[in-house]
């Protein structure tokens, strides 16, 4: 009996067919993902990493909100291009607590995983509401809304209980002073700077838009003022993450 | 019979009972939902959940109302009684979609190049219109194309009537709901950011209940089929709805932060969600894209050209080896990332060893035209046809050369993919469902043939021209950007700056609009052909609906 006498059985069965096509796409599948979730290099733990504080989770929703990753990828890759225009290669850990993932496909504008600290507030805000009162030559639209929108963030405390749920390590310290916190890094004379700082290393509490209101505009520049600069990479021992 | 008129008492059917008592509850819980929403997008949605649900309880009512106390007959005189309804209107609402997407992937060109045409406006963005461009073309037009022929095929080739009396119209107006929810929430802002999934999650829960319909519906047909074999047409639409299932339910696990509110986050996140979201991503190309209208391959190009299909075992090899390798080739989309690199050399060795089966379909199709390739020179609609399969070729020739890291390190974040992409999706699954929808109209709607053979014509060189535009356009932009991020001075330095290879793509994505708007005016053209086809006269003797015959 050949091989084409005997998928006749397939062919005339539709429940095993069905488990064929089941067997089949299974396999790729399992094998390259299923090592991710215990490999040490796709589970290690770098010094620097925490979680996003209040204020950046809110601007991270934004950005997701807005679709930027459609246009900006935070993937630096190991070229020797992009280490010398963009910074040291993204590590997996680097974006363990994003969920999802923001590495982006496509630089229709620049990577954004090492902006952080590039550029002044004052120029983001300018960029973000005209963004060729500082390019010339940009194609990204205006995003002036955003100054204009008041952040809602009632319910940030909600969504850092959900990030905890799904394996971002909030304590229950930082989900108590969540609206505290928020309030706190977008007003550096806030008497709560102090905690938060404690809470979350190297946050940054400025008034990002120059406003005194808390905008969608201080959420997003403070979450892009944060991008790539919790790892010291004058720290960081790349043997110790070889990939 | 013999005369006799029994009155039968008319019932409502459980089904009909079931559903639309589900349908009242639906739409009860949904007001709550609005009453309760915690944003505004949200609160809109529920709205329309609720209209939707009412309508629906509604129409089941009034159909039973208007129906005959008999459900329609599986079979009138020995002959299989088709149940062409849902898919006439998943044609019809195929061909709005692909409109609109086309018309918004125009607007997108068009803003890269002027700017300004993002209007400043929250909905107005690039970043929002975007994903209604891709969602509106690959799962709006695509995906009603792809429910259109499967349900067709199924019936066709099992010769009998579709499984189940309301369930065909719960999938194919479920899954327009679906859209909708998924299209209104882009330009609303409510999007979980993973690129092709990008609906939230009460609209992936609702896609999950349709698909599962969709496919008892399918399964069910070919379980009661009365042809021994199951048609080669027919796996693929089995493995496309099997898999997508699959896909779906990996990629999109999220936690809601409220169960009234439209935010999630997703349960995977940094490099795991990477991964899952491109084996997923590269899966809709790979059984969505591909697979779906592969089974649209199998049928209408034998069909149209009145050849069978040129080889059987072609057919299980090709079956077989695409399915299992297709699967393995996400890792593609993350050369050089943080994704380990074993992973990624799976990724580029697999997607180069889908050239084969690609290559193998493609002949299998091309070749169903030996003895009939006189037919390209009097038939349009198979020319039609046979240009997608070629547009395959190249673009499934194009995918395996861009994976190999080499070519991807210049490739990967440029032009040049979206160029490969629109290739494929314009050339391929554009074509392929064109051809398919010049057959199916005529045949659905009892129409002779079509109302101009030339207006098919003129689409056919309007829309090759565009896609050639478009694609020459994205190759050198694509290649071009990947050169000037790359380039060094003499002195060692990085040449240029990012915005010089932003001001470089000018003109190119100029030349890519021009494109996608003759790629738009052949739609338009089509459009008007279709309609002009469905309001000529219905053909003389189809009042008995004899369909072209198995």
């Amino acid at each position: 009996m050949s091989v084409w006498t005997r998928h006749q059985i397939l062919e005339k069965n539709s429940i095993l067919l069905i488990l064929g096509i089941l067997l089949v796409i299974a396999i790729g599948g399992i094998v390259e993902i299923a090592p991710l979730f215990y490999l040490r290099s796709t589970i290690e733990k770098v010094d620097g990493m925490r979680p996003y504080t209040p204020l950046e989770l809110a601007g991270r929703a934004i950005y997701v909100r807005e679709g930027c990753y459609l246009c900006h990828s935070q993937m630096i890759r190991p070229l020797r291009d992009e280490v010398e225009r963009y910074g040291h290669y993204s590590l997996a850990a680097e974006s363990m607590y994003d969920h999802p993932f923001q590495w982006g496909s496509k630089r229709t504008g620049p990577d954004l995983a090492r902006v952080g600290g590039k550029y002044s507030d004052e120029w983001h805000v300018a960029h973000l509401v005209d963004p060729r009162s500082v390019v010339p030559q940009s194609i990204m639209p205006s995003y002036s809304f955003l100054a204009r929108a008041d952040l809602d963030y009632r319910a940030i405390a909600d969504h850092m209980k959900v990030n905890r749920t799904i394996g971002v390590p909030y304590t229950d310290e930082q989900i108590e002073n969540a609206i505290a916190d928020l309030r706190a890094q977008a007003n550096p004379d806030d008497p709560g700077v102090a905690g938060l700082q404690k809470r979350y290393p190297k946050a940054a509490a400025r008034d990002f838009d120059g406003n005194p209101k808390i905008t969608e505009m201080d959420a997003l520049v403070a979450y892009l003022q944060m991008l790539g600069t919790l790892v010291d990479f004058k720290l960081y021992n790349e043997k110790a993450n070889l990939r | 019979m013999g005369g006799i008129v029994a009155q039968r008492t008319k019932y409502m059917t459980e089904a009909e009972g079931a559903l639309a008592i589900a349908f009242l509850i639906a739409a009860f819980i949904s007001i709550i939902a609005a009453a309760k929403a915690q944003d505004a997008p949200f609160a809109f949605h529920a709205y329309l959940a609720a209209a939707a649900s009412a309508a629906a309880a509604f129409s089941i009512f009034n159909r039973y109302f208007s129906r005959p106390a008999e459900l329609p007959l599986q079979e009138i005189a020995g002959k299989p009684n088709y149940n062409m309804g849902p898919v006439k209107f998943a044609t019809a609402i195929a061909m709005f979609w692909g409109i609109a997407g086309f018309l918004v992937g125009l607007v997108i060109a068009l803003q890269l190049a002027w700017p300004a045409l993002n209007f400043d406006l929250p909905w107005t963005t690039f970043g929002r219109l975007r994903p209604l461009h891709t969602s509106a073309v690959i799962f709006a037009f695509g995906g009603n194309v792809l429910i259109a022929t499967s349900f067709y095929v199924v019936q066709k080739t099992c010769r009998v009537r579709l499984a189940g009396d309301l369930a065909p119209w719960f999938v194919v107006l479920g899954y327009n709901f679906f859209i909708l929810i998924a299209g209104t929430g882009y330009l609303l802002g409510v999007t979980q950011s993973k690129e092709y999934a990008e609906p939230e999650w009460y609209a992936d829960l609702w896609l999950t209940i349709v698909w599962v319909v969709y496919l008892l519906v399918f399964l069910a047909t070919i379980i009661k089929r009365k042809e021994p074999h199951i048609f080669v047409a027919n796996w693929f639409y089995l493995a496309f709805i099997v898999t997508i299932a699959i896909l779906h339910l990996g990629n999109n696990p999220a936690v809601p932060v409220s169960i009234f509110g439209s935010k999630s986050y997703v349960v995977w996140g940094g490099i795991q969600d990477a991964m899952f979201q491109w084996w997923y991503g590269h899966n809709a190309v790979g059984f969505f894209l591909t697979a779906g209208f592969l089974g649209i391959m199998y049928y209408f190009v034998p069909k149209r050209a009145e050849r069978p299909v040129y080889s059987y075992r072609l057919s299980i090899v090709h079956f077989w080896a695409l399915i299992f390798l297709y699967i393995w080739a996400g890792p593609h989309h993350l050369h050089y990332t943080a994704l380990p690199d074993w992973t990624q050399t799976l990724g580029m060795t697999f997607s180069i060893m889908l050239w084969m089966p690609s290559w193998g379909g493609m002949i299998n199709g091309l070749m169903t035209l030996s003895g009939a390739w006189d037919k390209l020179r009097t038939d349009p609609v198979l020319r039609m046809l046979v240009v997608s399969v070629a547009f395959y070729g190249m673009s499934t020739f194009e995918g395996p050369v861009m994976s190999i890291k080499v070519v991807n390190s210049l490739s990967h974040y440029t032009d040049w993919t979206i160029g490969h992409v629109h290739s494929g999706a314009l050339g391929w699954v554009g074509f392929v469902s064109f051809g398919a929808i010049y057959c199916l109209v005529p045949w659905l709607w009892n129409r002779r043939e079509l109302y101009s053979l030339k207006l098919v014509n003129w689409h056919f060189w309007i829309s090759t021209i565009g896609i050639v535009f478009y694609v020459s356009a994205m190759w050198v932009s694509g290649v071009l950007q990947g050169l000037m991020w790359r380039a060094y001075t003499s002195l060692g330095f990085l040449e240029y700056s990012f915005i010089e290879s932003v001001e470089a793509m000018h003109p190119f994505y100029i030349i890519r609009a021009a494109g996608g708007a003759l790629f738009f005016v052949g739609a338009l053209i089509m459009a008007y052909n279709l309609w002009m086809t469905v309001r000529a006269e219905v053909k003389e003797s189809a009042q008995m609906a004899p369909q072209p015959a198995e």
